[in-house]
């Protein structure tokens, strides 16, 4: 393809979402199916190397670049625009719509993005679009979304700073592999794992995800995380201090959501879980394990949207979103119980599912990397993982007691996004063939041997043995469990607000006092009264000079 | 309540009865194969079992000791 024909595929998208508003229903959700689509076609023509160049304050702003790296995260992020547009078609929020499309041009512009700048660009314009469709979750969501929006300000100005000390030590904003050899590169180390939930900031994505709209969740749980993943993959690959980030990320989510109640919030956490996987894969930085990361992210978005709009469709029918309120769904939306048990077996990465086929290359890539206490901490991980999403899910919302409520399988687009991804999570398990294709490395990994599938049956199964034989122990209450959001969103910091509020009320009546002595004086002498506002009689006037230019004359002589 | 056949006892029984079987027979299976172990342990017999098994004990014991500390009411935050 001629270099000055091509059309950034982000662009598209956004100024997609930009008009999707001012259309017609019918033309609007024609827009939602066919735009991603024409985007996926517009990923394949874009030629390897740098396809369009800008300028900008002084720097080339490299706004497409391609390689094999940047259309497999293009070519998902796509793919999840379009399921979930077709999933959300029935959304009445046009702006969660017009932001969701927003939110996914800005994904594909991070990822096809050469320079430093235009990351950030596009990286901002996903905050915002994120924030906006946090908040049409409505009214209780605003407080959600607030915090969400700081935090990822917060993580942009860390990235600027970053990105600004990058041009100052070496003059370029190449986006590329980095060490970490100067605080301006730590400095976007720690701006795009906020964005992956990595610990200590991680409670913004289990605080502010479950409060977006049934099909909201759905978009938002594809692009942050992963579009994260992406910008670690290509700036620090093999950054050693990822490795234990990742396996921190990895139990934090498996804790927190054994002890949740909030059906969408269980999957938040295993959200953190998973992108702790890839964080881990990072950071071990082998052809394998990087390939592993590539292949899971892109197995991870098909099946965690899928979970997600099970999960959707439960909230939009019943209007539930606790596992206490729900159970026994399985009788009456028999569509929605099994597109959610195959997600779940996916992201359990169960033999036949396209969780087995991409997890397992990290755990041999820490294995070929010589790294047995990480192979150790990732198989106990996958096994927890069963526990907490693969079984607790469906088992909490679908079967558990019965609830007495019925209601029927979701309205025919959602049933439609939710077979078409449990399509691809078992195509993709079935024949990995295509994907491997895609991956950034040549593979030569096997993942269906004997020994492997054996090893990972023995693990879920007794995995399940155990959930069931604790059940007791994993009963869901109405409770949450506080995280380190509590220390910008707990009481005392109410309080602290409170007597800030008392503090400055002080200082105001100070201030008002002050202005009224000011005030007084000024009257006291200026005032109609005042001593320097009195009229004078001309005489004294004469008087008074005369006695002055009589000193003058005494003191002249003197 | 409803009687479908999915919540009968007798079901639950012999569902039980199958996962049994099917766990036992995915640890028999691993006297067939041979394995590449990477590290030593993980070659033990029967190890994605015993090791799954113990992991998720382990897991659900933490987070029971860390629910203990950090649960809080449903609405502590909207107060």
């Amino acid at each position: 393809m001629i270099a000055d024909i091509v059309i950034p595929p982000g662009l598209l998208l956004i100024l997609g979402g930009l008009v999707l508003p001012l259309l017609p229903l019918h033309l609007r959700q024609a827009t939602l199916l066919v735009l991603p689509l024409l985007v996926l076609a517009a990923i394949w023509t874009i030629p390897d190397g740098i396809a369009l160049r800008a300028s900008f304050l002084g720097q080339t702003l490299v706004l497409v670049q391609g390689d094999a790296l940047s259309r497999l995260f293009a070519t998902v992020f796509a793919v999840m625009g379009f399921g979930g547009g077709l999933f959300a078609l029935n959304q009445t929020r046009i702006t969660e719509l017009a932001a969701a499309l927003c939110y996914t041009g800005g994904a594909i512009g991070v990822v096809f993005a050469g320079d430093l700048i235009t990351v950030f660009a596009f990286w901002e314009l996903m905050a915002l679009a994120s924030t906006l469709i946090v908040c049409c979750g409505g009214p209780a969501a605003r407080g959600a979304g607030l915090r969400y929006g700081v935090i990822h300000l917060f993580g942009g100005v860390l990235l600027m700073a970053g990105i600004a000390g990058e041009v100052a030590t070496t003059g370029s904003t190449t986006f590329g592999p980095m060490v970490l050899d100067s605080p301006a590169r730590w400095l976007m180390l720690a701006g795009f794992l906020i964005n992956a939930g990595a610990p200590p900031l991680a409670a913004w994505l289990p605080d502010a995800y479950p409060e977006s709209s049934w099909s909201g969740m759905v978009f938002l749980s594809a692009f942050t995380t992963k579009t994260a993943v992406y910008v670690l993959m290509r700036g620090f690959p093999g950054a050693e201090v990822l490795v234990p980030i990742g396996l921190l990320m990895v139990f934090y989510g498996i804790v927190y959501a054994i002890l949740e109640n909030d059906i969408r919030r269980i999957l938040a956490y295993s959200i953190v879980n998973q992108v702790g996987f890839m964080v881990a894969g990072i950071g071990i930085g082998t052809e394998m394990a990087l390939n592993g990361v590539a292949a899971h992210a892109f197995a991870h978005i098909i099946y965690k949207a899928l979970l997600l709009m099970s999960a959707g469709s439960v909230l939009f029918m019943t209007g539930k979103r606790n596992c206490t309120d729900v159970g026994g769904l399985f009788r009456s939306m028999p569509i929605t119980t099994v597109c959610g048990i195959v997600g779940a077996l996916s992201i359990s990465a169960f033999p036949l599912t396209s969780g087995f086929i991409s997890k397992s290359m990290i755990s041999e890539g820490a294995a070929g990397a010589h790294l047995p206490l990480v192979w150790y901490l990732l198989a106990a991980a996958s096994a927890g993982v069963f526990l907490h999403a693969g079984i607790k899910f469906p088992w909490f919302v679908f079967f558990q007691k019965d609830s007495g409520l019925r209601p029927p399988d979701p309205p025919w687009n959602m049933r439609a996004a939710m077979i078409f991804f449990s399509a691809l999570c078992l195509g993709l398990g079935v024949m990995p063939g295509p994907l491997y294709a895609l991956l950034p490395f040549p593979v030569a990994y096997v993942p269906y041997t004997a020994n492997h599938v054996i090893f990972q049956l023995q693990l879920l199964l007794f995995s399940g043995l155990a959930f069931f034989l604790m059940l007791g122990w994993l009963q869901r209450t109405l409770t949450i469990t506080l995280d380190v959001d509590w220390f910008w969103r707990g009481r005392y910091v109410r309080s602290l607000g409170l007597g800030a509020d008392r503090a400055w009320g002080a200082i105001e009546r100070q201030g008002e006092r002050l202005g009224r002595i000011v005030v007084r004086l000024v009257r006291r002498h200026h005032g109609i009264e005042g001593v320097l506002a009195r009229t004078w009689p001309t005489g004294s006037m004469a008087f008074w000079t005369a006695v002055m230019l009589a000193a003058y004359l005494i003191i002249s002589y003197v | 309540m409803d009687n479908h056949w999915l919540a009968r006892a007798t079901t639950i029984r012999l569902l039980w009865i199958l996962f049994i079987a099917i766990l036992a027979s995915t640890v028999l299976l691993d006297t067939l194969v041979v394995h590449h172990s990477h590290f030593g342990i993980d070659g033990t017999f029967g190890f994605g079992a015993w090791f799954g098994f113990a992991s998720c004990a382990a897991l659900v014991l933490f987070a029971k000791f860390l629910g203990a500390v950090l649960k809080r009411p449903d609405h502590y935050y909207d107060r």
